[in-house]
């Protein structure tokens, strides 16, 4: 990353109440108000889980769709820091805040969905841990990610509060910290995999597989770029500021390559596997499937030539899409395909999801306002500039 | 009367004349000795031994001693509704010292007492009822100027066993409750001959008859466990052989008296019945010998655990016990599990806004930066036709 020369993130500047950040606000609100009632009358009071489905929205949802979207700084931090691509630098900080988030909230997701949820510590405790448990695994390592993060965000502070000698200092030590959160991500992402395989037949074939880590961890990367390209085509919408093309572009190009080789590992899994036929009955679960494989797909059509990928459309579009596959394949893993028994339903309830929403308006409110605040987006260059 | 047959024994003058003695049949004198073994556990044939015994044995002198009581055990032995127990026990044992049965005061019957203690030396049982003080010198108890301290030694030294009747003489009962102010205690705490508690408030006349009936027919006190209680009464927990022991295998519990659960006569466990911490055999002989299904788990109390040191009068009434096998949950999971209910209407509503929404503004965003690309194109392409001389019209 040397070599490159780029603009230093700067603060957006500009308002701070806006009709985005007040209705993220509301629905903060509204999720706040859901999870007192629910730490205090259960579960039960505001959820629609059951004994068949003991996990709903908020684990799929907040935690393993939250934490897959989340992995924008743990794939651009290793594009960058180990593959030595350093013209992706400027995307580094803003992929990160977006990461701290997502993580941060999947971290205090999994708090609301424990039963006896006072007991939460217990997991980071040695006395408690069961270092059998691929939940534990999952846990632990989500919640030293989660501090790590923090930690590589941290200059963004402290340039901001002006304490430059703490960061000489901590720049010393970072590339371990760095090295942390490229190889902890890579363990609890496939974890999150791991935890079906755990699950045994009730997961239907088209999910149910040895190759499941390797799928979600492949997939958590392509999504992480996706996640990069959607937030920089909102943050330039948004912010009415240049789009970013010419890192963009390229970018595009490495998501359809991790793209590539995750739809080879999860067909060539389900061809070996034999899975395959089960997809062409008449199901639920198959259509859903093939709902799932379209998302993957079409993002290489839209975006396979050159040109397409200097099309900011096709770029958002494509990244919509993917981020979509992977919230479908961890839907249809996790809920769609999970079946324990004749009977089980589970939809998520009104509540339930008005949680959902809060968490997704808390990662948005915090992202418009600590960008507005703190140096994170790269300044803005000068009009001719953009061309470079 | 060597035959160890009860048949044989029938026309026996001797049982005769106890019949007689007792106002009863000779039939029904059998049945009382059959009883009495049998209650006692005793194998088949001994109860011609135990009528022989009563028939024939000189009966055994007893000084019966009160403290600190209610007197609810004598008052339980002479009011039992079985018609002739009083008079049994009154056979069966030569009462020489009794403060609330005899008519005699003062000076007299202390000098009775003592002339029974006298002549019957190394032979007479002691029965002592009540709990005896020992705080300040043992003074909160005296009779004709000696404390119950003094009394219980001075009438232990020659007997031939001592028996505590009831709860207070076993272990203090309840002058012992906390804080127990004159400092209460049992027999056993103040002589250091061995002592046959019959623990109870008051105890089931028959465990005590029993106990004297044993001794009068083999010349000792039965087999005791380490709390001096007869094992044939104390060896088995209330809870065993109770009447509602269904119920509580059930889980089927009366919650509050009156409820449904308790008029159907349900397990009182959770009404605090001490039944099964409480060694005693209530459920199979009843209680205080008061007639057909009266006792207390009978009527819907639940047991208080009077028979047990550390259970009555020292936990709560309502208190749950200390269950030796199995403790019941406080609730039963529920048997049938709710499977959950497909999408309602509102919440598909709800997911369907959100994604009609979030997909019309993700369709906006797109048509706008596809806009914004294509002016940056024309622009490029105007420039580029700028180059030319000729100026582009239109996109």
């Amino acid at each position: 990353m040397s070599a490159h020369q780029h603009a230093a993130p700067a603060p957006v500047g500009g308002k701070l109440l806006t009709p985005v950040t007040l209705s993220a606000a509301t629905l903060i609100v509204v999720a706040l108000a859901i999870i007192l009632i629910r730490f205090v009358f259960g579960l039960g009071a505001v959820t629609n889980l059951n004994d068949g489905y003991p996990w709903g929205l908020w684990v799929v949802g907040d935690v393993v769709i939250g934490s897959a979207f989340a992995c924008g700084g743990f794939s651009v931090a290793m594009l960058v820091y180990i593959f030595n691509r350093g013209e992706y630098h400027p995307l580094v900080r803003p992929a990160l805040l977006a990461s701290l988030f997502g993580y941060t909230l999947a971290g205090v997701g999994v708090i609301f969905d424990l039963g006896r949820w006072w007991n939460f510590w217990h997991i980071l405790t040695p006395g408690y841990a069961s270092a059998n448990s691929v939940m534990f695994e999952v846990a632990l390592c989500i919640s030293l990610y989660i501090v790590v993060m923090w930690i590589e965000f941290s200059p963004t502070f402290m340039e901001k509060w002006g304490m430059d000698a703490k960061r000489k200092k901590l720049n010393k030590v970072m590339f371990f910290f760095i090295a942390l959160g490229t190889v902890l991500p890579m363990m609890h992402q496939s974890s999150l995999g791991s935890l079906l395989v755990v699950m045994g037949t009730q997961v239907h074939p088209l999910w149910q597989s040895m190759a499941l880590p390797l799928i979600y961890l492949l997939s958590a990367i392509t999504i992480g770029y996706a996640v990069i390209l959607f937030e920089s085509c909102m943050a330039a919408a948004g912010f009415r500021r240049q789009m970013e093309t010419h890192i963009l572009t390229p970018l595009s190009k490495v998501m359809l390559g991790m793209l590539a080789v995750f739809l080879a590992v999860r067909v060539g899994d389900l061809v070996v596997r034999g899975a395959l036929p089960r997809a062409f009955e008449g199901t639920l679960q198959a259509f859903m499937f093939w709902l799932e494989m379209i998302c993957f797909i079409l993002p290489l059509i839209l975006l396979g030539g050159e040109k397409s990928r200097r099309n900011p459309a096709r770029l958002f579009v494509g990244a919509v899409l993917l981020m979509l596959g992977g919230v479908l394949l961890r839907i249809n893993s996790y809920l769609v395909g999970y079946e324990t028994g004749d009977g089980w339903h589970y939809f998520p309830s009104v509540p339930e999801m008005l949680v959902t929403f809060g968490m997704f308006a808390i990662e948005v409110f915090g992202y418009i306002v600590i960008t507005r605040r703190f140096p994170v987006l790269a300044a803005e260059p000068a009009v001719e500039k953009a061309a470079h | 009367m060597q035959e160890h047959n009860l048949q044989s024994l029938e026309n026996h003058e001797h049982v005769v004349a106890a019949a007689n003695r007792l106002e009863m049949g000779r039939r029904e004198f059998m049945q009382f000795c059959t009883a009495m073994a049998a209650t006692l556990g005793l194998p088949a044939g001994a109860e011609a031994a135990v009528a022989e015994a009563v028939a024939e044995k000189k009966r055994p002198s007893v000084i019966w001693l009160h403290f600190q009581e209610c007197t609810g055990c004598t008052e339980s032995m002479l009011r039992a509704e079985h018609p002739t127990i009083e008079k049994l026990i009154l056979d069966v044992i030569s009462l020489d010292y009794h403060e609330t049965l005899f008519a005699a005061a003062g000076h007299q019957i202390e000098a009775a007492k003592q002339a029974a203690m006298k002549a019957n030396k190394g032979q007479y049982l002691l029965v002592v009822e009540g709990a005896i003080p020992t705080k300040d010198g043992g003074i909160y108890c005296k009779v004709g100027g000696k404390t119950a301290i003094e009394i219980v030694k001075e009438c232990a030294v020659d007997a031939a066993a001592v028996i505590a009747i009831g709860s207070c003489a076993s272990w203090g009962g309840m002058p012992a409750t906390d804080p127990n102010p004159t400092g209460a205690v049992g027999v056993n705490k103040i002589i250091d001959k061995p002592v046959v508690t019959i623990p109870g408030c008051p105890p089931n006349p028959y465990n005590f008859l029993s106990t004297v009936v044993h001794f009068l027919t083999f010349g000792q006190l039965p087999p005791v466990d380490e709390l001096g209680r007869p094992k044939f009464a104390y060896s088995r927990l209330v809870h065993e052989n109770c009447e509602r022991r269904a119920h509580f295998d059930a889980g089927r519990f009366a919650m509050e008296f009156g409820d449904d659960g308790h008029r159907k006569g349900y397990c009182l466990y959770k009404l605090g019945c001490k039944g099964p911490e409480t060694y005693a055999n209530c459920p199979t002989i009843l209680f205080g010998d008061a007639g057909a299904g009266t006792w207390p788990v009978g009527c819907g109390h639940p047991c208080i655990g009077c028979t047990e040191e550390g259970v009555g009068f020292t936990k709560p009434i309502h208190q749950t016990a200390k269950v030796m096998t199995y403790a019941p949950p406080a609730s039963f999971p529920r048997i049938v599990e709710e499977q959950g209910k497909g999408a309602s209407l509102g919440a598909a509503a709800v997911l369907a806004a959100v994604a009609g929404a979030a997909a019309g503004a993700g369709a906006m965003v797109a048509k706008n930066l596809g806009l914004s690309h294509a002016a940056e194109e024309a622009e490029k392409a105007e420039k580029k036709a700028a180059a030319d001389q000729k100026p582009a019209e239109k996109v």
